[in-house]
């Protein structure tokens, strides 16, 4: 289970994690416990798949080209196509969800024409269509995921 | 806007900081420049908002968030920017876009997305940001997430080490 620190760990550095030489040793100071327990905290929160990553979130088109993408795939066909569609190294995200368009991913490459070659190539390997939904407005200003952990 | 050693700084650290007493001069090591300049132009991506935020990135399944909806709203063009900054700000959104329509097929321009522990709790939460968002009149899904084929950050690459790459 969590204990206090993992909490503490996993809740209040999403947003702000130390830039400095010492990051670690630094959050050590501010939450009172040693170096050696905050690195072996992440440790264990990075091995059992809680955290994916301390590093960047990169601001949606300021670098490169991202478009979230949707399909509507046959039921007995989406392994295959979920598939084919995560093997593209522009694909970061790929989720079943839902409704008609059950599949849903977001694709990222350096400029438009990529994008778009890419969609192209996925419609013409899955024998489906692509729905691209390229982001107009990110209206989200708070930052990071406020995690209910007390239960 | 942004120079060559910045892209190879981002393609560096985009897979995760090192969990280590010295991680930037790790990172400093990798690319041949000092430690204080990887942190210095951190720092300075972070100002000019091209890196969003710089920190940990939890795993909202393993965390016990499995209950993962996707709204899509059908709100006036003239309202959407508007409509998009108040649910924005609902404490249950984790991330508000607007998209463009489809047409017929796909009406909608406004996206949010509500992590919860269960199916009930997350319907819970969009039933009351309908109410104090006032957008009981609008044409709203809800696409539910099943199966998550993949999850990892995003991978940036340096245009020219993409030339020709299909």
């Amino acid at each position: 289970m969590l204990s206090a620190l993992h909490k503490q760990l996993l809740n209040n550095y999403q947003q702000d994690f130390p830039l400095s030489p010492t990051p670690y040793r630094d959050i050590a100071e501010q939450l009172g416990v040693s170096e050696d327990e905050v690195l072996s905290a992440f440790q264990a929160l990075s091995e059992q798949q809680m955290i994916s990553r301390i590093g960047p979130v990169i601001a949606p088109n300021a670098i490169g080209n991202s478009a979230l993408v949707a399909m509507a795939v046959p039921e007995a066909d989406l392994n295959r196509v979920a598939e084919l569609v995560s093997a593209y190294p522009e694909v970061n995200h790929n989720y079943e969800r839902e409704n008609r368009f059950n599949l849903w991913f977001v694709l990222i490459a350096d400029h438009e024409a990529h994008l778009r070659a890419v969609i192209a190539d996925i419609e013409a390997t899955t024998g489906y269509r692509a729905m691209p939904l390229p982001m107009l407005a990110d209206y989200f200003i708070n930052l990071g995921f406020e995690l209910n952990l007390h239960d | 806007m942004i120079d060559a050693i910045d892209f190879q700084l981002i393609e560096a650290v985009q897979a995760g900081l090192p969990i280590a007493a010295r991680p930037y001069a790790a990172i400093a090591a990798q690319l041949a420049l000092s430690e204080q300049e990887v942190i210095n132009r951190l720092m300075s991506l972070k100002t000019r908002g091209l890196i969003k935020r710089w920190g940990v990135v939890v795993k909202h399944r393993q965390l016990g968030y499995r209950a993962n909806a996707m709204i899509v709203m059908d709100i006036p063009d003239a309202e959407v920017a508007a409509v998009g900054k108040l649910v924005s700000q609902q404490p249950c959104v984790n991330l508000c876009y607007q998209r463009p329509r489809q047409g017929e097929t796909w009406p909608y321009n406004l996206y949010c997305m509500i992590h919860g522990k269960s199916r009930e709790a997350v319907l819970r939460q969009w039933a009351a940001l309908r109410e104090s968002c006032g957008l009981s009149e609008v044409a709203f899904e809800v696409l539910f997430s099943r199966r998550c084929f993949k999850q990892r950050g995003a991978l940036y690459r340096q245009p020219k080490r993409e030339a020709g790459h299909g």
